[in-house]
């Protein structure tokens, strides 16, 4: 049967790992490729990468540590964060990436979607989608939530989906960073609207929540930063829990 | 000086993973990435990936002038197809009605919309991908080491549906059963990604790089026992 997926992600910046503390200060959580290592130990599913880099001068450095990582880590690794091009996706794929993450060039330009999908295949292109609640439904956010798009999240999710995307990467703009769990009315509607798989992602604070994630929210595989990088769980702990929950999992 | 092990380039995708797992279980052999027939024809072993669309994979296949050397390969010696390379070398693919390779008689398959429920009854998405349960259908060489039962990673949405079953060297349930490998005297075929599947895929890597196939038949022959 089928596992159902635990993704840490690493949020990168010139080099090193970063979490943001309470939203604003970025806390170094270390080295990346040292840390993909003991994920990969502790049994992570699959590695994401996002490249917050923001100077475009230092985007060449995460081409360097997926290749290191790529090099020792034989699991899926994904990566986003400025990827505006298809010769960008090409670069990522190149260095080792197995899927590439579009967010607001997704937005900005659909069809890069379309371009990478029809020269790369769909299972290479994750399209990641922030989403806000807004009166009665979800609106899409592009730059790191900052920007309204107007846009309906359920029927973006369709259109990504209609234009080649493999996989969502859905993130809840009000839950990211609070600790207090997925959204999970989110989660489920998109899951049910689309046939291809979700990441649920923002809002984890506790196993139960990956949990909750899984089975109320119907997501095909979860995503969380915080909880793994600073020790509070293990991967392997978080599967665990997960299988007593009745969830199946790769152990 | 010829290749220990050619990893056939034909544009499709990325092959840096393949490669880089290969080194990693093999650091002493040589491994070239490569588009060039007569590399391929000289390689001691040969390993076909792929990824993206059928259509697309014959078109690149035929546009370089490979075609001819990978049916070779396939059919004299140790030969690893890795899910596109898997489902080409069968006869024909519903994805965009294409004609294949034809080296395995057999058809590859959409997972069909209406069929795809658990037996709880939830929506199985497609593409079928992450981490399920291989099942060995018979012994071979390349299983050596690994569970019955273990998880590959996985990432498609076709399946081939081979004609003869005593091709079958494993399976795996999405929701019902399909082969993920297939073996011939030389060649093994897998769906799932071994370059992607961590220790396990790792084992089947390695175990592939110090396979022999001719042994077994040499053994047959001096102990003059049938040998299928």
């Amino acid at each position: 049967m089928l596992a159902k997926r635990i993704i840490p992600c690493l949020d990168v910046t010139n080099g090193r790992v970063v979490k943001g503390v309470n939203f604003v200060e970025l806390k170094d959580a270390g080295d990346p490729v040292e840390i993909a290592r003991r994920y990969n130990e502790a049994g992570a599913d699959e590695l994401t990468f996002l490249d917050i880099t923001a100077s475009s001068d230092n985007r060449d450095l995460i081409l360097h540590i997926i290749e290191a990582v790529a090099s020792e880590v034989f699991i899926p690794l994904t990566v986003g964060g400025g990827v505006r091009a298809v010769g960008d996706v090409q670069r990522l794929l190149n260095a080792g990436a197995d899927k590439v993450s579009i967010n607001t060039s997704a937005v900005v330009n659909p069809q890069l979607v379309k371009d990478a999908a029809d020269r790369y295949g769909s299972q290479c292109i994750v399209v990641a989608i922030d989403a806000k609640r807004t009166g009665d439904h979800w609106e899409v956010f592009t730059h790191g939530g900052r920007t309204a798009t107007g846009l309906d999240a359920i029927e973006w999710a369709k259109k990504m989906e209609s234009l080649g995307a493999g996989e969502l990467l859905l993130t809840s703009m009000d839950r990211d960073g609070t600790k207090s769990g997925f959204d999970l009315e989110l989660t489920r509607a998109i899951s049910e609207a689309v046939d291809i798989p979700i990441i649920a992602s923002g809002g984890v604070g506790t196993l139960q929540h990956l949990v909750d994630g899984v089975k109320e929210g119907r997501a095909d595989a979860v995503l969380a930063a915080s909880i793994f990088h600073f020790g509070e769980y293990g991967v392997d702990e978080a599967k665990r829990y997960m299988k007593q929950h009745g969830i199946e999992v790769r152990l | 000086m010829s290749a220990d092990i050619a990893v056939v380039d034909y544009g499709m995708g990325n092959l840096r993973s393949v490669s880089k797992a290969i080194e990693h279980v093999a650091p002493a052999l040589s491994v070239v990435v490569t588009s060039d027939p007569e590399v391929i024809a000289a390689a001691g072993r040969v390993v076909f990936p792929g990824q993206g669309a059928a259509r697309d994979c014959m078109r690149e296949i035929d546009a370089r002038g490979l075609r001819q050397a990978i049916v070779d390969a396939a059919r004299s010696k140790p030969f690893l197809g890795i899910c596109m390379g898997m489902q080409v070398l069968f006869e024909h693919s519903e994805e965009g009605d294409t004609a294949c390779l034809g080296i395995l008689p057999g058809t590859v398959r959409r997972f069909p919309h209406e069929a795809m429920h658990d037996e709880a009854g939830d929506k199985l998405k497609v593409p079928h991908m992450g981490w399920n349960n291989v099942h060995q259908a018979i012994p071979h060489p390349l299983w050596a080491g690994i569970e019955d039962g273990a998880r590959f990673y996985f990432v498609h949405s076709y399946f081939v549906q081979p004609d003869r079953p005593d091709a079958i060297a494993g399976f795996s349930h999405y929701p019902f059963p399909f082969s993920c490998a297939v073996a011939t005297a030389n060649m093994f075929a897998v769906q799932f990604h071994p370059e992607k599947s961590q220790n396990d895929g790792l084992m089947l890597l390695g175990n592939f790089v110090t396979w022999n196939p001719g042994e077994r038949d040499t053994a047959c022959d001096m102990s003059g026992a049938a040998c299928a």
